[in-house]
């Protein structure tokens, strides 16, 4: 048999095993484990077929609970069933999973163990969800590495088809799933070795049929349930054996042997780590090099974790046993330890007491929790566990990898404890993301992986922004299968990719001496010494550091490459780093490049042939000089006048020092300030606007466009800028708006925040008479302008706000004088989504709560190191919370329940303590009209004199009163997501709440896929588009959301896109707040995931309005009591054809590449149910609602 | 009545033949046009710029983004593989060949010797009869010699002749210092046929929004004027064949063509505006005027009123330029 090499990552090569022994795949897509249901949609929509020979069938549900719903429906008629699942996903699979195991149905759900969010989300991987299910039923299997879930995923389904216990196949979201590792394949008789079809036949033969109908999933009593119950014995109690008998059969057939528990080590190990998931492999790594310092040390890796059998635990475990740490990669606060622990120390002391212990004496057994949301896990954290056993009393309930400075319990390590080989290579690569550094090294991996005898591996660290990112590769390459499942921290090869970098990370820390290191610079072989921060100059003296550069954007654009550098700083790592003979690496590569591009053209090949063959005339070693020159160091990751959180905490992370962070500097309960993205100067813009003050008509389209609020205008005196900067540019107020003629305006743009997206450019309607190429705003090189800009933004903060009450603010240039609450966020450069947040901000920030649902919006809204909410001068701001992905209406309501109740509560209060306030101040404060600003601070105003009033008051009445008395003044809710939230996991909460009449806003980012997840098919998505699991063309319309809201006929509605009409989207906005009842607000939002030039973003939403595909309208049910028609349709009637639209956009055009034929049938439908769409609006509002006597 | 004609070596029924146009984006439109009786059919133009342009742009568009952020490390499902545009236009000309019996001209616009020349390869496989090479090039830069121009129409054709066996044509631009010496010059270079003139659509200015207008009009009678010229110039002294493009929207038009040395007469614009269907009605007029006239067949009447041929040939020369300006009369 010969042994297929793949280098792969663990989702891949978990989908690959489950999709080819499954007939339905249910699947809905979460981080880390969408790729393997996109895996899996893929093979099934080019035709992959199973080992019996047939496609299997992919269904992309509204949810993980809808999915695990149709995994047990198609398990209980038969099929063979999986899913790919983690994190909060997997928990709203369980109560499918309960229902699944009391049906004993054979059935493998493939999870990417991932962190349950608590206090914050992540994305990364441990087993909080995992545990979560570990009472339901299912069989847990837990794998180390990619070979391993390879392996286990056809394992768990021989397992399950023989014992028919469910099994929850997991490894480690990240970790392993995103890791990609040089491993054996198995072949697709490798599968059918294992699975054996009597056994499927028999799960076939168990369904339900009207043919041989049986009844399940009865009621019953409190006399049988507990008997029935237990019925299941048997199986669970069989099950482990079964799985040890498959793991035996699986190492005739492959060679590879596992067990239930591994134990490996010294014999006679009195020092044990028992421990399961990818955090095995380090510790077995460390295990083999202590051992072999003659430390009596070993490690027991789990891997059925349920059902959890005493006899094969016992039997790898050394009888010299005296020290046991047991280490769960989980948490369960208040619990008397973590569940692996509690199951080993019962495991221990059940197998003692019944005399089936190895030894006679209860061993020391110590739990610690490690790696949680994928906390780096190395050799010398271990070293410090197996130190921690040497100890006569070792620390219990220990935490590893972290400083805990509050609760005391981390052990302390020595970083720079190592027991990496010399012989297995070690490369870090700083990349942009826009640059292919990941790509390439992927495909160097493959290379290797596949070209060599070397094992190889590689993981990838991203940014947490979504635009001007970096990455960091991390690559290993050796002659040994590679364990060491953690970041390079001595690398003996480091590439940076865009010199920028040298200014913000340390990167040269982590090489090695005699290391080499790899620079793009624009600056060549004798000048670039000169241009490196004095820090980088120390490290490459003192570390006698090889140093290479290239000009990688030279080679790029002489060869049309654009910034996709990745081929050519591909080619330089293999020249220098020797791995591979030259000419072979170049052969090489250029046969990845033919695979990769190859799909898209012959030119697109010739173009990287042609890189490769240029590159290494570039490439320089650069004369290292004995002596640093460089006068300046690398400069702070923030001013030196940012708060001092900012300071402290924020600015460590944001330079990648997050891990040195004690557990003290974070707050107890996930609580953070805002304003901190002001203080993250990134400077990714190559080119920012520069506004011409002659030409500008002043209607500031461009600032309501902007979605990183770094075009702003205002309007002020003379002598408000009477100590402005020389360079600072302001002209006349035109227009009559303020009604005063002495007024002043300006437009700044923030320089070191703008993206460079230039929407504002692609808005902008002032043309220059006499040059018409160039407009009101025209984009310059960034580097030349940043000191004049960062000088004139600051002063241009300093001039007052405008007075809220005086803006016309339902119109865009009034609306878009309004501080925007809502900054440089790290959405993708051009967001379609963000005008929208920041506009809401602008309207109503002062006074807005936010329910945000987990996505696109919750990431840039949200996630560490800054995040883009801020305050006024008077600290007022959007308070912002992220619960669920599905739930955000209901948190809303909850929001909205709590505020209503609150001023309830208030009003009930003043009127009991009316003779201490005043009536007249009572009634005032009860029924004050705060429909406008005026209103607004009127009563804000009247607040604070109450609390004045109440100040001294010892009454409880008084004090609750202060305590409730801000629900006084008129609040904003709005609940925000994206469509796969509204349409798809959270519609039945969103219906609900529409249904509630209660107060509470919904806005929806309509992007018509899951952007966030990288564009996964909702029921947003338009007809005839391709997204991920619509590989071949959704072949059905949008969902009308809009039109449900209508039907309730007592909910604001509104359909919106700013780029297409940007007033009427403030109408929107105006009128959904002000209805006092659920308002609906859907959102175009053009996002990169639609293939589009995001700085023509605005076009698409004008093209998409034009063709009818996304009609403007209002529905106001306010309207109808004045016997007006609620309905008001915004856009005019279709003029051009909806593929006028849609093929200006890659995720409808390429359907037209790929499958021409059923392009065309589905845009020809698409046109179709346009029109009778657009009729069907168009006849509503024509009603006439005077006749109709409403 | 022998309509017949020969255009680069394929003999045609007669010498209708239409233009690069839209018509040939659909099967349907390749059909239409021979149900109507079209003689050979040139196909729309695949260009130098969507060969190497949409493999960018699709490289582009399904990349940028990807690779950058943990939870979307792409937007685009993986294809196995591309239908690209040349792919298109390929898999089109072998169906066009399937669906309909008159000879397909595929046409290649392009003005460089670049890798697309490869594609007049592809073309030949796919199975066109003859391929019309459409160097749309506007000379604009002032340091450009003509010299150097008319050099490369000439390399790009070398270029592609040597890659194909099949009859290729060269579609000009009437902006040559000397026309007939560029057209000499490309017969030597091995065309099959010159197709005057290539209509270099002329933008329009959009006054409201200080933008330039790129519409496109459909020609008139009035444009044939030119390739008229040229064509009764050029008749007799190629060894190619000729044939005339713009303006060809009458009857008359069409026997002007031919009766200048045109072996096809191309239609374009009279198809869009009179309807496919006016094919019919030309041949129809064709065949009653050359019945009135006394001619019977088309090769009777080839080049009859050529320069060669006509009593006056200075009419086509210069000599002529003094009359007609002397002959206007303005309007009053």
């Amino acid at each position: 048999m010969t042994k297929q090499i793949l280098t792969i990552d663990g989702n891949e090569a978990t989908a690959s095993v489950a999709h080819r022994v499954s007939e339905v795949c249910a699947i809905y897509p979460i981080t880390p484990s969408s790729n393997m249901g996109e895996w899996a949609d893929e093979w099934s929509a080019t035709g992959k077929r199973n080992i019996w020979g047939t496609v299997p069938t992919v269904i992309e549900m509204q949810s993980e609970a809808g999915a695990a719903g149709a995994v047990h429906g198609a398990l209980q008629t038969g099929a063979l069933t999986t899913t790919f699942t983690a994190s909060q996903g997997l928990l709203l699979m369980i109560p499918s999973m309960f229902k699944i195991a009391g049906e004993l149905t054979s059935t493998v759900f493939h999870v990417s163990a991932r962190t349950v969010a608590t206090h914050a989300l992540s994305i990364f991987g441990d087993h909080g969800d995992v545990m979560a299910v570990r009472s339901t039923g299912f069989a847990l299997l837990a794998s180390d590495s990619v070979q391993h879930a390879h392996d286990n995923a056809l394992i768990a389904m021989a397992a399950t088809l023989k014992s028919r216990v469910p099994f929850l196949h997991f490894f480690d979201g990240f970790r392993t799933s995103h890791e990609v590792q040089k491993m054996f394949g198995l072949a697709d008789d490798d599968l059918r070795f294992m699975i054996d079809d009597d056994l499927v036949r028999a799960h076939r033969s168990r369904a339900l049929s009207p043919d041989h109908p049986v009844i399940r999933g009865t009621a019953q009593n409190p006399d049988v349930f507990f008997q029935a119950r237990e019925r299941c014995n048997p199986y669970y109690a069989a099950c482990p054996d079964i799985v040890a008998e498959m793991m035996d059969k699986f190492a005739s057939r492959t060679g590879r042997k596992y067990g239930l528990f591994e134990y490996v080590g010294a014999p006679d190990a009195e020092r044990i780590v028992v421990l399961m998931g990818s955090g095995c492999e380090p510790v077995h790594e460390t295990v083999d090099y202590l051992t072999a310092k003659g430390e009596k040390i070993g490690c027991i890796k789990v891997r059925l974790y349920r059902p959890f059998s005493l006899k094969h635990l016992m039997a790898v475990m050394p009888k010299t046993v005296k020290k046991i740490a047991v280490l769960d990669r989980t948490k369960e606060p208040g619990a008397i330890g973590e569940p692996l622990y509690q199951d080993v120390v019962t495991a221990v002391s059940e197998s003692l007491a019944a005399g089936t212990a190895p030894f006679g004496v209860m061993p020391r057994i110590v739990g610690g929790r490690y790696g949680l949301s994928s906390k780096e896990f190395t050799p010398a954290m271990i070293k410090a566990v197996y130190d921690e056993l040497k100890k006569d009393a070792p620390r219990n309930h220990f935490t590893v990898g972290i400083q805990d400075d509050v609760s005391r319990i981390s052990l302390d390590y020595d970083p720079k404890f190592t027991v990496e080989a010399d012989d297995v290579f070690r490369g870090k690569f700083y990349g942009l993301g826009a640059d292919g550094t990941v790509g390439a090294n992927k495909n160097s991996i493959k290379i290797i992986g596949d070209d060599t005898d070397f094992y190889a591996q590689g993981y990838f660290v991203y940014d947490s922004k979504k635009s001007g990112t970096v990455t960091v590769s991390h690559l290993r390459f050796g002659p040994r299968p590679i364990r060491s499942t953690y970041l390079v921290n001595s690398a003996k090869f480091i590439a940076c990719h865009q010199q920028v970098f040298l200014e913000k990370y340390d990167m040269l820390a982590d090489a090695v001496e005699g290391a080499v290191f790899l620079l793009n610079s624009l600056s060549g072989p004798d000048e670039v010494w000169d241009t490196l921060p004095r820090e980088v100059q120390e490290d490459i003296i003192r570390k006698k550091i090889k140093f290479y550069c290239i000009d990688a954007y030279k080679v790029a654009a002489e060869t049309g490459m654009g910034l996709r550098i990745n081929t050519i700083m591909q080619t330089c790592f293999f020249a220098i780093s020797g791995i591979l003979p030259r000419e072979e690496a170049i052969a090489a590569i250029k046969r990845t490049i033919e695979k990769t591009y190859g799909k898209k053209g012959e030119h697109v090949v010739k173009q990287n042939y042609e890189a490769v063959d240029k590159t290494l005339a570039n490439l320089h070693e650069v004369k290292v000089p004995g002596k640093v020159t460089a006068k300046e160091g690398r400069p702070p990751a923030v001013p030196a006048g940012a708060p001092e959180y900012m300071r402290n905490v924020l600015a460590k992370i944001i330079e990648g020092r997050g891990d040195e962070l004690p557990v003290s500097a974070f707050p107890v309960d996930g609580t953070f300030p805002l304003n901190t993205c002001r203080w993250e100067k990134r400077n990714i813009a190559l080119e920012i606007p520069v506004w011409d003050a002659e030409i500008c008509i002043q209607c500031n389209k461009c600032v309501i466009v902007c979605p990183h609020a770094s075009i702003r205008a205002k309007v002020f005196t003379a002598a408000d800028v009477k100590d402005a900067p020389a360079t600072f540019v302001y002209t006349k107020y035109r227009g009559p708006e303020f009604g005063r003629d002495d007024l002043l305006y300006s437009l700044q743009v923030a320089p070191e925040d703008c993206t460079g997206c230039a929407l504002c450019v692609s808005s902008c309607p002032a043309k220059n008479k006499k040059e018409p190429k160039f407009k009101a705003i025209n984009m310059a090189e960034q580097p030349p302008l940043r000191m004049r800009e960062r000088v004139n933004f600051a002063f241009f903060l300093t001039i007052p706000e405008v007075d809220r009450s005086t803006v016309k603010v339902n119109s865009v240039k009034g609306s878009q004088f309004l501080e925007p609450l809502f900054e440089f966020s790290g959405a993708c450069g051009g967001c379609g989504e963000t005008p929208y947040i920041k506009l809401l901000t602008q309207l109503f920030g002062d006074r807005l709560l936010i329910a945000n649902a987990t996505g696109c919006s919750s990431i840039y809204g949200g996630n560490l190191p800054t995040t883009p909410y801020s305050t006024n001068r008077e600290g007022r701001g959007p308070t912002w919370n992220n619960s669920l992905f599905e739930d955000t209406a209901e948190f809303a309501l909850g929001f909205r329940a709590t505020l209503d109740k609150q001023r309830e509560f208030a009003s009930e209060l003043l009127l009991k303590l009316k003779d201490k306030i005043g009536g007249d101040s009572v009634e005032a404060l009860v029924h004050a009209d705060m429909t406008a600003e005026g209103g607004i601070r009127e009563q804000r105003d009247r607040v604070a004199k109450l609390r004045k009033i109440l100040a001294g008051d010892r009454s409880a009445e008084a004090r609750n009163l202060l305590s409730v008395a801000d629900s006084l003044v008129r609040k904003s809710v709005w609940g925000i997501g994206g469509d796969g939230w509204a349409y798809d996991i959270g519609y039945g909460g969103l219906d609900h709440v529409m249904a509630m009449g209660r107060n509470v806003n919904l806005l929806v980012l309509d992007t018509g896929v899951y952007s966030n997840t990288g564009g996964q098919c909702s029921k947003a998505t338009p007809m005839a588009a391709v997204a991920k699991f619509a590989f071949g063309g959704k072949p059905v319309p949008r969902k009308d959301l809009g039109m449900m809201g209508i039907a309730y006929g007592n909910v604001y509605v509104a359909q919106v896109a700013m780029g297409a009409n940007d007033l009427q989207t403030v109408k929107a906005f105006l009128e959904a707040e002000a209805y006092d009842g659920p308002s609906l607000i859907i959102a175009y939002s053009h996002c990169i995931a639609h293939g589009i030039d995001m700085s023509r973003g605005l076009d698409s939403q004008k093209l998409v309005v034009e063709c009818g595909a996304w009609p403007l309208y209002r529905y106001d049910p306010g309207r109808a009591k004045q016997g007006l028609n609620p309905m008001q349709l915004d856009s005019k009637a279709p003029k051009i054809a909806v593929e006028d639209w849609a093929y200006t956009e890659t995720r409808f055009k390429m359907l037209t590449k790929m499958h021409p034929e059923e392009a065309a049938r589905l845009m020809a439908r698409a046109q179709e149910e346009t029109m009778a769409r657009w009729r069907l609006y168009e006849q509503l509002a024509g009603l006439d609602y005077r006749k109709a006597g409403n | 009545m022998d309509l017949t004609t020969t255009y680069m070596g394929l003999k045609l029924k007669h010498p209708l033949v239409s233009a690069a146009s839209p018509f040939t984006h659909t099967l349907d439109g390749f059909r239409r046009l021979e149900d109507v009786g079209i003689a050979a059919i040139v196909m729309h133009s695949l260009f130098e710029e969507q060969i190497v342009g949409e493999e960018n742009e699709l490289n582009f568009l399904t990349t940028q983004g990807t690779e950058s952020f943990a939870e979307a490390l792409s937007y685009f499902p993986r294809p196995d593989h591309f239908v690209l545009g040349p792919e298109e236009y390929l898999t089109l000309i072998s169906d066009a060949k399937k669906a309909v019996k008159v000879p397909v001209i595929a046409s290649l616009n392009g003005v460089t010797t670049g890798g697309w020349v490869e594609y007049a390869r592809k073309i030949q496989q796919a199975g066109a009869d003859a391929l019309e090479l459409n160097v749309y090039y506007l000379a604009t830069d002032p340091f450009q010699p003509g010299e150097v121009v008319e050099r490369n129409y000439v390399e790009v054709l070398k270029t592609v002749r040597s890659q194909v066996r099949i009859p290729v044509a060269v579609k000009l631009s009437p902006f040559f210092s000397n026309l007939a010496n560029m057209a000499r010059r490309l017969d030597e270079a091995g065309a099959d046929g010159l197709v005057l003139f290539n209509r270099f659509y002329q933008p329009d200015l959009d006054l409201e929004n200080l933008a330039v207008w790129p519409n496109v009009e459909l020609s008139t009678s009035v444009e044939m004027r030119l390739p008229l010229r040229w064509i009764g110039i050029l008749y007799g002294r190629m060894k190619c064949s000729l044939a005339a493009t713009t303006g060809v929207h009458t009857v008359e038009d069409a026997l002007k063509a031919v009766m200048a040395g045109a072996d096809a007469a191309m239609l374009c614009s009279a198809l869009y505006r009179y309807g496919t269907s006016h094919v019919a009605t030309l041949l129809a007029g064709i065949e009653k005027w050359m019945e009135e006239h006394g001619y019977s067949s088309i090769a009777e009447m080839k080049g009859t009123l050529s320069q060669r041929a006509v009593a006056e040939p200075a009419a086509y020369e210069r000599a002529n330029y003094m009359k007609t300006i002397q002959s206007f009369r303005p309007m009053v």
